[in-house]
């Protein structure tokens, strides 16, 4: 069995069943239950998530820059871990650029976003500065566009 | 008015499409899953649409040159020179058509002359023949089995010349068996062409998908071949662009040059909005279309063991998106089990004899469409044939 591709279908569908993919892969369902907990194990797949529209969910969402302090021999890994584990963080990467860090939070509202920023974050011993953009509209998330596009639809036979 | 005395009769005696017969049946249908058509079920990658508004946002509005932008034909060299390994001059070798169609066409009718014959292997797309006819061509089939797993036989092909042949038409991979020709055998096929002088016009057009794993050949490569070879491709179903109708024919400039004329006067040029579309697919396709080969590639697995499991013997086809299941055990003809497919499963499948006679007892099933209806397809497909083995028994 081909891994990469079962990963590929777990990517696109991440409910198909061991036994729908082992039919589609023409695998057992023993080999791929295996191969999919040695993902797992291994780290590559962390997790079987729903991806939401959440503009629709009447969440506030920020993209916070960071720009922090490296620390002598863990770099950035200490503070970044160490923000990242915060529940509001969805998402915290370490990037190239003007700044160090972005950083997607979600709140229930946009107090708790402001108060999120300016007493955990900002009060961080690392942290030198920070600027925060709010969503306003999603158009595309995890390779998902939010809005559904007219497909025309194919002709049932065609030569 | 008596129109039976004012129309063609040439045209009037070529038959209807069998697809077209069997898609008037399907219209108006509710509710069908449908393995019975012969495009992509991929949108045209977005970097080739954008290129297409992109281009009408600029206001290239107008006619191009019969042969075609310049930039087009040149992108075709190179990508043309990159995949098959042919080297063709842009200048005057490449000419782009609104699809590979039109190019069977211009070619026929530039090639022959009334009366001669024409060689292809059968089944076939379901143009070959009616092309044939209406440049004045005697289309000659020549069987394929699946004893040569629906390639072409060289010792039948070489049986059927005769001193009045003049072209051998080749698609491999083929719609709609899938069916590849193994390079030994394209070989011999070349041998058969240069002994016999014959013209070879090469439908490449499913020449990307090939999931054996071995590189693609085209006749045109072989030795010696090049200078009697029409090579015919486009950017239908490797690039997902069916309705953009852009292809293009690569071959001897005296021929391209005939060619040329009549589509000058037939067509003028494909739209500039689809050949500055097919530039963009050309120079920045490729890791889209290798994509969408992968995803055809596990499809064609799935299937081909689902129809086995069923009890529809079917061969691993090494290309293009059809399998081509034997529904003979049941004793039905194609249509008949077609139609009953379609009646008693809700399962479109287009009958193997709408491809020639050669397809009886056969049925053209395509997996370019979602694993989701591949799988109920496949349910509903194996509970009619479980119902037909119950009435026989």
């Amino acid at each position: 069995m081909n891994t990469e591709n079962l990963l590929k279908l777990l990517k696109e569908d991440a409910r198909l069943s061991d036994e729908q993919l082992a039919n589609r892969l023409g695998a057992t369902v023993s080999d791929v239950e295996a191969a999919r907990k040695k993902f797992e194990q291994d780290g590559r797949i962390i997790g079987y998530q729903t991806i939401t529209n959440d503009d629709n969910e009447s969440r506030v969402a920020a993209f916070i820059e960071v720009r922090c302090t490296p620390e002598r021999g863990g770099g950035f890994n200490k503070i970044a871990t160490r923000i990242a584990r915060f529940d509001e963080v969805k998402s915290c990467y370490l990037i190239s650029g003007g700044y160090d860090l972005l950083i997607l939070m979600e709140s229930r509202t946009l107090p708790a976003v402001a108060r999120f920023v300016s007493e955990k974050l900002s009060s961080l011993d690392g942290v030198i500065s920070t600027s925060t953009h709010f969503r306003l509209k999603t158009y595309k998330k995890d390779g998902l566009l939010t809005e559904c596009e007219n497909n025309i639809e194919r002709l049932i036979i065609t030569p | 008015m008596n129109w039976n005395q004012i129309l063609s009769k040439k045209v009037n005696d070529i038959p209807r499409s069998g697809i077209r017969e069997f898609f008037d049946l399907v219209i108006g249908s509710k509710d069908i899953i449908s393995l019975g058509v012969g495009e992509p079920d991929f949108v045209t990658p977005w970097n080739i649409r954008e290129a297409a508004i992109f281009s009408l946002e600029k206001g290239h509005t107008s006619y191009t040159s019969n042969m075609g932008l310049e930039t087009l034909r040149n992108a075709v060299a190179d990508y043309v020179g990159n995949f098959f390994g042919i080297a063709y001059n842009p200048v005057d070798e490449i000419l782009p058509t609104v699809g590979v169609s039109e190019a069977i066409d211009l070619a026929l009718r530039a090639l022959l002359n009334p009366g001669d014959e024409v060689l292809y292997h059968e089944p076939c797309y379901v143009s070959y023949s009616p092309s044939i006819v209406l440049a004045d061509g005697i289309a000659c089939p020549v069987e394929t089995s699946i004893d040569d797993l629906f390639s072409l036989n060289p010792a039948k092909l070489e049986a059927a010349i005769t001193p009045r042949t003049k072209v051998l038409m080749i698609n491999f991979p083929t719609n709609p068996t899938g069916s590849i020709a193994p390079l030994e055998t394209l070989k011999e096929i070349a041998a058969i062409c240069i002994k016999h002088n014959l013209i070879v016009i090469t439908d490449e057009i499913y020449s990307e998908l090939r999931y054996d794993g071995i590189a693609h050949t085209s006749i045109a490569a072989l030795p010696g071949m090049k200078e009697r070879t029409l090579l015919l491709h486009g950017f239908s179903k490797a690039f997902a662009m069916t309705g953009f109708r852009l292809g293009y024919a690569c071959g001897p400039k005296e021929l391209i040059d005939m060619m040329c004329k009549i589509h000058s006067y037939a067509m003028i040029c494909p739209t500039i909005t689809s050949q500055e579309a097919g530039i963009e697919a050309l120079i920045n396709g490729t890791p889209a279309m290798l994509e969408m080969r992968d995803s055809y590639h596990m499809r064609r697995d799935y299937l081909v063991k689902q129809l086995n499991n069923m009890g529809l013997d079917c061969h691993l086809p090494g290309g293009a998106f059809y399998t081509f299941p034997s529904v003979k055990r049941f004793g039905m003809s194609s249509a008949e089990f077609a139609l009953g497919l379609l009646k008693d499963a809700r399962v479109a499948a287009v009958p193997g004899t709408a491809f020639g006679t050669s397809g009886e007892g056969y049925l053209r099933c395509c997996y370019a469409t979602s694993f989701n209806q591949l799988e109920k397809a496949s349910e509903l497909m194996a509970r009619y044939c479980d119902k037909l083995d119950k009435n026989q028994s």
